[in-house]
């Protein structure tokens, strides 16, 4: 058994930025256990361009993004475990993983879960009709295109326009695919304005909104799929079928936070967030145990899972450092219009603090109102709110002090 | 001629309303001074950044990403491809190592190492 | 392999196919076993509901009713003897009504007439208290004890990997297209132009059973394709019930199935639709409601949301309802082992038994062999280790370190193994029915392509070419 002050699983973004933050906050003992052979996660397969404008004040693309990190980690010379996968761990801080050399052990003060997300899969949509291949989720028709330089397919049909869908839609066409159709089951798009203009719009790709795919064709690879309207409880319109032929299916339908070994840890979950329940710390439920990035809650932006990683990295050494140990915690609860609030607790006895939130459904102008009973504890206008994007209030610690009771969200059109 | 634009320069997307009138390009509904630009570029001549992949030829296997070291015209991103597609490099490659000089006015650069 | 010529044909792979070529092997009997697919268990061996039938259900006097009684026994020994996963879960029929309850006292009686005791009829609520997750409008069930389940494609590829490890060989992608007799030998010929020659044919194609008899002149088999419609849910649904949960078959239909599996999953289905080809394997939104809402019906606190695949098999029925095994009357010395569907899986061991027996009786010499040996390596050697011994297995074997399937925990080496071993895996279907890798939550979404990458290695070839599930069905088409 090894003994580590801080463990750290995955070296994606979330691992690295968590690290780096708990090393400058004094805890020297850093070890990032990371699968892969390299750090960096998904985002060495995300060679498209927009990351770190946030965060860094410049445009990288995934790779450049990883590769800021990855120097930030070598200049403290934090330790790296890489190929090596983490099978379990206990709620007394035990990690078990294993490698090429063996079975390892090691017992840390604290540890940070950093595993990322996966994507939906076909099998969790239900759709019918036979099980061809050429069926890929979007991630893994763009690790088999920008990782290991293989095309995937000539004629593409995309179901999903989050993010991941719209980025695959161009990389297909630039590698000389066609693709004929990006598919949204529900009225509008999952992912950012801008994707819609610079990966669809640019490439003359036509976007069916309240549209799925009903039927998926073809024994041994894709040879069509039937795509059809959908109705307000998104029940396929039969009328409206419609046949296209294709080789490829992409699914870009959802990222679901890894949580196996969380669940495993006896760490209580959000049903909503699929990621742990947390403090202002990033804390879970299981003490010393603290969770970020997209295994805690999906984001939109690296920049952001960057931000609250460095929460978990400055709170685990806080943690580890015996400094936290606030008895002062409320709940936060989503109220009307708001889909969910993270943290779920908070300290009402701490420094300022920002709440992040999605709301349920498309809104144009809107307030939010955290308030705590009749106490309102902070209030923020904004001009459009939608579920793809997660919006930031900050609680003020001097408005905090006063309450004692649970804080709750509501969302006011406005 | 009067344009409704999406900005793309960062997440944010704001609808930009263009107006050229001559050699004059007005854009309004922008919130920082990067979206004025953006917004005068687009009408006039719209530019973008390609990121793609080069073939490691001494790794099985293994593609080193790539990018334009500065946007390009929207209407070069294929021939910019094509360029890109029938590179290849030999590893070690560093980020930024310069893989393709001028192609439609940029360089083509390394975004990953390839030890 | 050309040109080779062999005692016993057996032609189609699946349980029916694997476990009479296994059979063989017992008695040193050259044995060549022809599949069309490029795998074993791609029919209904490969998608059913995995059941080990008590006994009850088969009309008395029948086939069905004979082998189903002296099979159940059989087929737990020969599955712990080849290490595949089987369980004595029990089983439950629940009636949800007085006249349905009627309907136990039926199976009850039948099973005493088929020689099955270990049954006994209970109300409701003593189903509830085995049963904590059993719908409240049960009233009562008939306890099958004798009851299992069995992973059917795992037993396939054991039954096929020991008689291949005894010396019988298995040809895939052999699509037998014609069947001449020469002389005292079978001439069999594939799509492809390959000849076997045999002196006796075992015809266990299943769906195609009747084509195949077509061939020697024999037009008796007439098999109805039925599709069954299934949902299989996660693991983290596996413990909604701990035996498989029936429903008495009413006019509607046979009723939808709750079980879980022995690997842990929740499994529920299947329909039962005719339908005009066995290669109609599609999933259907009707048939997909049909499951979940049926399924409710027993145990109303499964949660739908984690299905993780839903697949269709298609059974080979025989519009007489019994299975059709004997020599064929149009040709002798060729063995008609057709309309193998519910419950030939149980069967499995008894249907081989009984066609070494018809063998015997047509002239076959038989001796055991005094080389066989019927226990096969277990696959999952690994996973059964402790954490001591992995560290010691993998400090000698580091590709078991490397965990390649991370929802279910399949690490390299085990992949590698299930394209080594018999009968070797051979696309990425292969080596996720016989490792798991692949079944898991994310379906392969992170892990197919370092499986392509494996498989392309092992077998020398380029990722191009490596599929699905054989056929046109290629992964990626081409390097960028």
């Amino acid at each position: 058994m090894e003994n580590h002050d801080i463990v750290i699983i995955g070296g994606g973004p979330a691992g690295m930025a968590a690290a780096v933050a708990a090393f400058d906050s004094g805890i020297k003992d850093v070890v990032i256990i990371d699968r892969e052979k390299e750090v960096g996660g998904i985002l060495r397969q995300c060679i498209h361009n927009g990351f770190g404008l946030h965060k860094l004040g410049k445009e990288l693309t995934g790779p450049e993004y990883a590769h800021h990190y990855q120097l930030e980690v070598e200049k403290r010379g934090i330790t790296v475990c890489a190929d090596t996968t983490v099978l379990s761990v206990t709620p007394d801080k035990v990690v078990t993983a294993t490698n090429t050399c063996g079975i390892l052990k090691l017992q840390a003060k604290a540890v940070i879960l950093a595993m990322g997300c996966r994507e939906r899969s076909r099998g969790a949509l239900n759709i019918p009709g036979t099980r061809p291949s050429g069926v890929f989720s979007a991630g893994c028709a763009q690790k088999l295109i920008n990782c290991e330089g293989y095309s995937v397919g000539k004629k593409v049909v995309i179901l999903g326009s989050g993010d991941i869908g719209l980025i695959m839609a161009r990389r297909m066409s630039l590698e000389g695919a066609s693709v004929e159709a990006v598919c949204e089951i529900m009225p509008y798009s999952g992912g950012l304005t801008r994707n819609i203009v610079q990966c669809l719009e640019d490439y003359g790709i036509p976007l069916y909104l309240n549209t799925t795919v009903a039927e998926i064709h073809g024994n041994e690879r894709l040879t069509g799929v039937t795509i059809a309207e959908v109705d307000e409880r998104r029940q396929v319109k039969p009328e409206t079928k419609r046949y296209i032929s294709c080789d490829t299916l992409l699914l870009s339908v959802g990222l679901i936070p890894e949580n196996e070994l969380t669940r495993g840890a006896g760490i209580g979950i959000d049903p909503i967030t699929g990621g742990a329940v947390v403090d202002e710390n990033r804390m879970t439920d299981v003490s010393g145990i603290f969770a970020c990035g997209n295994v805690l809650q999906v984001h939109d932006l690296v920049d952001y899972v960057s931000d609250e990683a460095e929460i978990a990295g400055k709170g685990a050494a806080n943690y580890v450092k015996g400094l936290d140990r606030a008895e002062n915690r409320v709940k936060a609860v989503a109220g009307n219009g708001v889909r969910y609030v993270l943290p779920q607790r908070v300290n009402t006895r701490g420094g300022d603090t920002d709440i992040f939130l999605r709301v349920t459904a498309p809104f144009g102008k809107v307030k939010f109102t955290v308030k705590s009973g009749d106490t309102v504890i902070a209030t923020a206008v904004k001009l459009r709110a939608t579920p793809g994007e997660m919006e930031k209030i900050t609680l003020k610690a001097a408005k905090l002090r006063d309450v004692d009771g649970d804080i709750r969200v509501d969302l006011e059109e406005m | 001629m009067e344009r409704n634009l999406t900005c793309i320069l960062c997440p944010r997307g704001c609808t930009l309303n263009v107006t050229v009138d001559g050699d004059n390009v007005f854009v309004t509904g922008n919130s920082c001074p990067r979206g004025r630009y953006y917004g005068e570029e687009e009408v006039v001549s719209p530019k973008r950044t390609v990121t793609s992949i080069v073939r490691v030829s001494n790794r099985e296997d293994v593609m080193v990403s790539v990018k334009t070291e500065t946007p390009v015209a929207k209407s070069d991103i294929f021939t910019v491809m094509d360029k890109i597609r029938n590179a290849s490099v030999t590893a070690p490659v560093k980020v930024g190592d310069v893989i393709l000089t001028d192609v439609c006015g940029s360089n083509i650069i390394a975004t990953k190492n390839i030890d | 392999m050309n040109n080779m010529k062999y005692t016993v044909a057996v032609i189609g792979v699946g349980v029916i196919g694997g476990m009479i070529g296994r059979e063989l092997t017992r008695y040193g009997i050259k044995t060549v076993m022809l599949e069309k697919g490029n795998d074993v268990a791609l029919g209904a061996s490969k998608a059913n509901s995995g059941i080990v039938h008590g006994g009850y259900d088969p009309e008395p006097g029948t086939l069905k009713a004979k082998l189903n009684a002296s099979g159940v026994e059989k087929l737990f020994n020969t599955a712990l003897e080849l290490n595949v996963p089987i369980k004595r879960n029990e089983s439950f029929v629940c009636a949800f009504s007085e006249e349905e309850k009627e309907h136990l006292d039926v199976l009850y009686k039948r099973g005493h007439e088929n020689g099955i005791t270990a049954l006994e009829i209970i109300d409701g609520d003593k189903a509830r208290e085995l049963e904590k997750n059993l719908s409240e409008s049960v009233v009562a069930a008939l306890w099958v004890k004798n009851a299992g389940i069995v992973c059917p494609y795992e037993l396939t590829v054991a039954s096929v990997g020991n008689a291949m490890d005894n010396g019988a060989s298995l040809v895939t992608d052999f699509e037998v297209t014609s069947i001449s007799k020469n002389g005292d030998a079978f001439e069999i010929t594939s799509k492809d132009g390959r000849t076997v020659y045999a002196d006796y044919v075992i015809n266990s194609a299943g769906a195609y059973s009747g084509k195949i008899a077509s061939l020697v002149g024999d037009d008796s088999i007439e098999i109805i394709p039925r599709a069954g419609e299934y949902l299989l849910l996660d693991k983290s649904e596996g413990e909604r019930v701990s035996r498989t949960i029936f429903q008495v078959p009413t006019k509607e239909g046979k009723g939808i199935l709750v079980s879980p599996t022995v690997d842990g999953n929740l499994l529920t289905g299947p329909t039962a639709a005719v339908v005009a080809s066995p290669a109609n394997k599609e999933t259907t939104a009707d048939g997909m409601n049909k499951v979940n809402t049926l399924a409710l019906k027993s145990v109303p606190t499964v949660n739908f949301r984690n299905v993780i695949t839903s697949f269709t098999g298609v059974r080979s029925s025989n519009k007489d309802g019994d299975f059709i095994i004997g020599e064929s009357a149009a040709c002798p010395q060729f063995i008609n082992v057709a309309a193998i569907d519910s419950p030939g899986l149980t069967c499995c061991v008894s249907i081989a038994e009984y066609v070494i027996d018809i063998l015997k009786g047509i002239g076959l010499t038989l001796e055991k062999s005094a080389s066989f040996n019927g226990k096969r390596n277990d696959p999952h050697f690994f996973r059964k280790m402790n954490d001591d011994e992995k560290n010691e297995f993998i400090k000698a074997n580091p590709a078991y370190g490397r965990i390649v399937c991370r929802c279910e925990g399949i690490s390299e080496g085990e992949m590698r193994y299930a394209v080594r071993t018999n009968p070797p895996a051979r696309d990425l279907d292969g080596v996720k029915r016989r490792t798991r890798a692949g079944m898991g939550r994310c379906q392969g979404g992170f892990c197919s392509p370092t499986v392509m990458k494996l498989i392309a290695e092992e077998r020398g070839i380029g990722k191009e070419q490596v599929t699905k599930n054989g056929g046109g069905s290629y992964i990626v088409t081409e390097k960028l």
